[in-house]
């Protein structure tokens, strides 16, 4: 198991944000953590990456874990490439680590650049680049795309597929997005008030286009899930 | 409006039918009124156009213009020499302090002496503000002193210095110490509790220990508040260094000003304080310099 994860409780001043999370994730397995603002999906998050603790359940995770957050987190004064191995020791190899790095994500142009000359979607791919150079085992996704653009948004879903095709960690999506989570995903996980309440398995085949029938079926299924109701537009 | 509500929520479905007024009156758009904001020649001032170089000049002008009126008046003896001597006699005073050496003497002895006190005075204010920044520990200790000491005004110092120093170097530098300790403690422990939580959630992420925290992270985001607690504390250098050369100053500046006070020299008095202004400007351009070099990754420094 990459991720195991038994009756897991957390309590938030009297609240109970994760109300007993049982996970099981295989390595290699790519998840997606579906649900409403405040359902426990972050809290979720977190735990697995040590930054916060749960109260009660045992929580097992890989050692090589890295995060990619919601903004990339970069620091501002140090240049792209320090960024990337800014966890790594600093020797003559970090530099090499990090361009290679930059070269996967597509700025292997920008190795020397300031975080504040990026745009938010070339940050978030060093961020990227920055999680993948530790060679994780567990890679967690905090909602990572959720402030790029519609465009760049799609052009991260196929980096990110790619990427993991190439270094198959586990990986946990944190999204609302329901479509990325069907074209990203092996299964997807419901959350509701703490608990799981739906986990499937994606049975889409690759590329997975949103005109395929399954893939309406299963997003239907996903959104009566979450509680959307879906009108089909009335004329005025 | 009634249309994007009713796929959240039922209520206001019901609400937007049993009002029917709301939803059945015709809609017809009216025509709004217009502003022009195309591009015209009219709107923009001419001087905005200008060439950098015109305002280069315009720049240079004033200052130029105000010293050539100073100068005539003082030639035609609308004011008398005493209160406010010609522009030409304040250079002939320069030269006269230049010749004798005096004035490179006292330019390397008030220097000495502020940025003496501006080196133990910001180191001191550097080491108590990351102590007190990074640990809990040195923020219970240092802290509430800090506050309280740092409302003090040094020059209201200066008695109790010369009691306890006496009426030499000492005292000066001290009080040049306790005037730039403050700047730099209170921005550093400021620039150093600003850094983003979030950034040092990623720094933990990624395998940083304590020490590799502050090194790589907390440090390089803080220092751009920690040169501004300097650029504060060089001004502050040189209000104190001012202030400390009138204890019986026996060289610098300040002796060069209590001479020409007791002969009554009112040029070489501002000749004098044209050098304080001078090495105010000096003191900036140094610092401006250093701000540059050290935060290249900044695109928006603030000056003066």
């Amino acid at each position: 198991m990459a991720v195991h994860l038994t009756d897991v409780r957390r309590i938030f001043s009297g609240r109970e944000v994760l109300a007993g999370i049982d996970l099981s994730i295989v390595p290699g397995e790519f998840v997606a953590l579906l649900g409403h603002s405040g359902t426990g999906k972050t809290t979720i998050l977190r735990i697995l990456s040590g930054l916060d603790r749960a109260d009660f359940g045992t929580v097992r995770v890989p050692a090589a874990r890295s995060v990619v957050f919601q903004e990339p987190r970069l620091v501002p004064a140090k240049r792209v490439w320090q960024n990337v191995v800014i966890g790594h020791p600093q020797n003559g190899q970090a530099r090499e680590t990090a361009i290679s790095a930059l070269c996967e994500v597509g700025l292997g142009q920008h190795v020397d650049a300031w975080p504040k000359t990026l745009s938010g979607g070339e940050a978030q791919r060093v961020a990227l680049a920055r999680a993948l150079a530790v060679e994780p085992d567990l890679l967690l996704l905090d909602e990572p795309f959720a402030s790029l653009d519609a465009l760049t948004r799609m052009r991260m879903h196929d980096l990110v597929a790619q990427l993991w095709e190439r270094h198959h960690p586990a990986v946990v999506l944190v999204t609302h997005d329901v479509d990325e989570a069907i074209v990203l995903a092996d299964r997807v996980i419901v959350l509701n008030a703490g608990r799981i309440t739906l986990d499937v398995r994606v049975n889409v085949s690759k590329p997975r286009l949103r005109t395929d029938a399954r893939f309406a079926t299963l997003r239907q299924r996903l959104l009566d899930e979450l509680g959307v109701i879906s009108h089909p537009a009335r004329p005025d | 409006m009634t249309d994007t509500l009713s796929v959240f929520s039922d209520a206001s479905e019901t609400a937007a039918r049993t009002t029917p007024s709301a939803s059945a009156a015709p809609r017809v758009a009216r025509f709004p009124r217009l502003e022009d904001l195309s591009p015209s020649e009219a709107k923009s001032s001419r001087w905005r156009q200008a060439s950098p170089w015109q305002r280069r000049a315009t720049r240079l002008l004033v200052p130029v213009l105000i010293i050539a009126a100073w100068q005539f008046v003082s030639e035609v003896g609308l004011v008398s020499d005493y209160v406010l001597p010609a522009p030409t006699a304040i250079i002939a005073a320069f030269q006269e302090l230049i010749v004798t050496g005096e004035l490179q003497r006292a330019i390397v002895t008030s220097s000495a002496r502020a940025i003496s006190g501006l080196v133990i005075g910001g180191t001191i204010g550097l080491v108590l503000g990351l102590f007190a920044g990074l640990w809990k520990l040195g923020d219970d200790v240092f802290d509430g002193p800090m506050q309280m000491l740092r409302m003090v005004p040094s020059i209201a110092l200066i008695p109790l210095f010369i009691v306890w120093f006496g009426i030499n170097e000492s005292a000066k530098i001290a009080l040049i110490i306790t005037a730039t300790a403050f700047p730099i403690y209170l921005n550093t422990y400021a620039g150093v509790r600003g850094v983003d939580n979030k950034l040092i959630e990623a720094g933990i992420i990624f395998g940083l220990d304590h020490r590799k925290l502050a090194r790589r992270i907390i440090l390089p985001t803080a220092l751009p508040s920690i040169l501004v607690g300097l650029r504060y504390a060089a001004g502050s250098s040189l209000l104190a260094l001012v202030a400390a050369e009138q204890i019986n100053a026996r060289s610098g500046i300040g002796y060069i000003l209590t001479i020409a006070n007791q002969n009554q020299r009112v040029d070489i008095i501002m000749a004098g304080i044209i050098v304080y202004a001078l090495l105010g400007l000096a003191l900036a351009a140094f610092m401006s310099f250093v701000e540059r070099v050290s935060l290249p990754w900044r695109t928006d420094i603030v000056l003066g």
